[in-house]
């Protein structure tokens, strides 16, 4: 069958400019680039380029141009090139849409609505250079009082605290799975999350031996596969985290092509080298709320008690329900990855139309466990398209905690966003476990990447609250008072909990 | 039209406000007159716009001590006789008159009565005596959006109105009365025009809050406290302080310097070079009430039965000195007011930021964690 696709990129190369090195052709792992040597000349493959910039980046002559291909079908606002080819893949493969990263399309972006308060006469602001600011951030459940008696003015606690994770900053490495992501990945993620004083998360693939060393940085995932799950895995982590599902795929497992299974994910994991490792939909021990509470509480037994039990859902359209069925089974952290939360690899009709906004989803968890006076009684992370500083600040003053970052993350690495990472040839060195080209990430550099992100960040949250006029963090978390929007309806300012900008 | 209305006319979510403060109490429980702290006030006159000037006084009522004393201001006869039946079917009430007033310069001034009562027994049902009359007082201020109780705790009272505090003072005749303790305020509201009931000190039992300052936390601060089943009804930052002390002090039996601790916390800087017991229990502290952190700006003086308590936000925003002189101690938002009352005294100091100066009847030192004396 003849394919009726056209290429998606046109690649332009400016031939006064290029100098024949084939510093192209050796870094396309997709073979768009090829060299002629009769013609002297690189070409291109229109057709197999995905838009990554490898090439673009490491061209030293700068010869390089990728541009959409300016061939479209007739101009049609319902049948969209989007549409019409997706009909021709699916009508020659007869499979799923397969798509990776978060949702793409243009569904609000609330955050993007909402506008930031800052002093001015009657308060002072403050000045981070100059005064504190505290970004220092503790994840874990608060009890509803403490019992004190005073000694010679000195406070004595008769409560003892659960166990605690402590953030210099509140902003931790979300969940992505050693498999779906190299060896260098994971350890570039657990080298910045030490050196910044936060935390990554293993994802559902286990934990690779030689990274236990930053465990007391790790946040390890328990998922419906169980992928590497074993006691000392539990308690190499700092916490443990339940994988309910995620922002990209609500109500789908985790895959992972058999052809990403090398030794050292087989030995990880503990599957057989090639096999698909494929976590079921649900989690087959959970099949109500009764049972999490059950495995939470085995968590806890297998861990002594000695570390926070988070529970990661999607954002879907019961969530506040949901999330106080959670913090009533007992999880210390609840973790809520929206609509825009990335992945590896989804189905595209997931993807792109599954679950909620996470701004809707934070803003009714935050009030509905107030509402049931029991917000202390866990910390609320929340995920899923965290883009910027001002997106942090903004989660937090709706009521999170916390945030996780994955995509910002590989993006600091080198990602573009290209959404092709269930190919397992990301010419960047992220989605892959080719020892070829996982090879190009270097953890040294990533590392330096990840930690000059984390400080860039926390520097411009401490500017915004210190324009606030506040210097603890605590402060700003769930303070709806500092957030005002525009364009918005009254039943969406009502969700969100706050007002109109001017009102 | 309830609190909310009054209070926060255009909505703005909280009042916003700057202000004068001036505490003065006698160290052996000896009661004074008002002269001097009406004198410290009027010396204060700029820092308020005449939209605002309150004072609340302790050891007011010797011959009513076991009795609560409820101030109440009424904009209409109809809520008066309306809520008149309320208390009698609630409390017993063993006197009650008009507060005597003269001309002064005021503006519309409401009909404040005080009665004194004791709960009736029958409807008590076994509740702290405490309980029940805040509940009461809550059903006051929210039945008839006309009546709303000044004070309601035992041997003090508080008068409050528009107008500037030595103006108020007039009107209520404060030069007849005499206490072991008075804390007085001048306000300087940007957001709301002058209500009577919206003056400070504000008052729930026996505890009163003046306050100058504008809480940044206060979106959090309100909604924790909701949590606990407290109504912000009249959106103002004291509202909230008076709550998160009635929270952490009365119910969660915490000492006032634990309070402190809670309101306006050491830095985790600070925190990180103590010694691990007090580490760890400074640690817990802003773990579990972090929410209760009040930021940005602020200088409170508290006062209860037999103790005054000054307080500012942890980086000292607004001002606040203090003096002591023989069995006298003074707070006040500045140090002038202390000197011109106080001439000659021995000490004076400007507290530091976060660290609450505490003095208590009975007790002759006046507690300083920390103090910088900047001279005599």
């Amino acid at each position: 069958m003849r394919t009726q696709l056209e290429s998606e990129y046109v690649v332009e190369r400016n031939e006064d400019r290029c100098i024949r090195c084939k510093v192209c052709v050796n870094q396309c792992t997709y073979e768009t680039h090829y060299y002629d040597p009769e013609d002297d000349r690189v070409c291109s493959r229109n057709e197999n380029c995905v838009n990554c910039h490898r090439c673009v980046v490491f061209c030293p002559a700068q010869a390089i141009t990728i541009v959409p291909n300016p061939t479209r079908y007739t101009s049609n606002d319902h049948w969209t090139q989007e549409a019409i080819s997706d009909i021709k893949k699916q009508a020659e493969s007869g499979g799923a849409m397969l798509t990776a990263m978060g949702c793409d399309k243009p569904y609000f972006t609330y955050w993007d609505r909402l506008l930031l308060n800052a002093s001015q006469v009657t308060n002072p602001s403050i000045d981070p250079l100059r005064e504190p600011m505290e970004l220092r951030t503790y994840l874990g459940a608060k009890p509803d009082r403490l019992k004190a008696n005073a000694e010679k003015g000195e406070p004595l606690l008769e409560t003892d605290l659960s166990p605690q994770l402590r953030l210099e900053t509140p902003i931790l490495f979300s969940a992505i799975s050693y498999g779906a992501v190299s060896f260098n990945v994971h350890e570039a993620l657990a080298r910045a999350a030490r050196a910044a004083g936060t935390f990554f998360n293993t994802g559902e693939g286990g934990l690779d031996r030689r990274l236990y060393k930053y465990g007391d940085h790790a946040i390890v995932q328990v998922a419906s596969g169980r992928f590497g799950v074993h006691p000392d895995y539990l308690n190499a982590g700092a916490a443990v985290e339940i994988k309910i599902g995620q922002g990209a795929k609500p109500g789908i497992g985790g895959h992972l092509p058999g052809e990403k299974v090398g030794p050292d994910i087989s030995r990880t994991r503990m599957i057989p080298v090639g096999t698909d490792a494929l976590s079921p939909a649900p989690q087959h021990d959970i099949y109500s709320i009764e049972d999490l509470r059950q495995l939470i509480y085995a968590l806890k037994e297998a861990t002594d008690y000695a570390k926070p039990v988070s529970v990661k859902i999607a954002a879907v359209h019961n969530v506040a329900a949901i999330a106080s069925g959670i913090v009533r089974a007992g999880a210390d952290i609840i973790a809520i990855d929206g609509k825009r939360g990335a992945t590896g690899a989804a189905p595209k009709i997931s993807r792109d139309n599954v679950g909620i906004p996470i701004e809707m989803a934070l803003a009714s968890v935050d009030q509905r466990l107030r509402d049931e006076g029991i917000r202390n009684k866990a910390s609320i992370i929340v995920a899923g398209g965290i883009r910027s500083s001002a997106d942090v600040v903004k989660a937090i003053a709706l009521g999170a905690d916390a945030v996780y970052i994955a995509t910002a993350a590989l993006v600091a690495m080198g990602c573009t966003v290209c959404q092709k990472c269930y190919t397992g040839k990301c010419p960047w060195g992220i989605a892959t476990t080719d020892p070829w080209i996982s090879r190009r990430i270097n953890p040294d550099i990533a590392t330096k990447r990840l930690v000059n992100l984390l400080q860039a960040w926390s520097s411009e949250i401490k500017e915004t609250m210190g324009g606030m006029g506040i210097n603890a963090i605590e402060s700003l978390r769930g303070n709806r008072l500092h957030l005002r929007a525009v364009g918005l309806t009254d039943t969406e300012l009502r969700i969100l909990g706050i007002r109109m900008a001017g009102d | 039209m309830g609190c909310t209305e009054v209070n926060d006319r255009y909505g703005d979510g909280k009042v916003i406000e700057a202000c004068s403060l001036f505490g003065m109490m006698n160290l052996k429980g000896n009661r004074f007159s008002s002269e001097k702290p009406i004198i410290a006030m009027a010396n204060m006159h700029e820092r308020g716009n005449g939209l605002g000037g309150g004072f609340a006084v302790y050891g007011l009522y010797p011959d009513h001590k076991d009795d609560h004393a409820l101030h109440i201001m009424y904009t209409s006869r109809d809520a008066k006789r309306d809520t008149d039946d309320f208390i009698d079917e609630r409390f017993e009430v063993q006197e009650d008159e008009e507060v005597p007033t003269r001309e002064a310069n005021v503006r519309d001034p409401p009909i404040v009565w005080r009665y004194f009562v004791q709960p009736r027994k029958s409807r008590l049902d076994g509740r702290p005596t405490d309980d029940y009359v805040m509940e009461n007082v809550m059903q006051i201020n929210a039945r008839t959006g006309k009546a709303f109780v000044f004070s309601s705790g035992k041997d003090m009272g508080v008068f409050k109105g528009v107008g500037f505090p030595e103006d108020i003072a007039e009107h209520f005749c404060l030069d007849e009365y005499r206490g072991y303790m008075w804390t007085c305020h001048g306000r300087f509201p940007t957001n709301t025009p002058g209500w009577w009931g919206g003056a400070h000190p504000f008052s729930i039992l026996d505890w009163t809050v003046i306050h100058n300052g504008e809480i940044s936390s206060y979106g959090i601060n309100r909604r924790y406290l909701e949590m606990y089943g407290y109504k912000c009804t009249m959106q103002t930052d004291t509202e909230v302080l008076a709550y998160a002390f009635d929270l952490l002090i009365r119910r969660h039996g915490l000492s006032i310097e634990t309070a402190s601790l809670i309101l306006a916390p050491p830095f985790w800087s600070e925190i990180d070079e103590e010694a691990p017991s007090r580490r760890s229990v400074l640690t817990a502290l802003r773990q579990t009430y972090g929410s209760l952190l009040m930021n940005g700006p602020f200088t409170i003086i508290v006062a209860h039965y037999g103790e005054m308590i000054g307080l500012t936000d942890r980086i000292k925003l607004r001002p606040l000195s203090a003096g002591v002189k023989g069995d006298l101690f003074y707070l006040s938002s500045e140090e002038a007011p202390i000197h011109l009352v106080a001439p000659h005294i021995e000490r004076v100091w400007r507290p530091k930021g976060g660290e609450p100066v505490v003095g208590r009847v009975g007790e002759r030192v006046v507690q300083e964690l920390l103090v910088r004396e900047v001279g005599t």
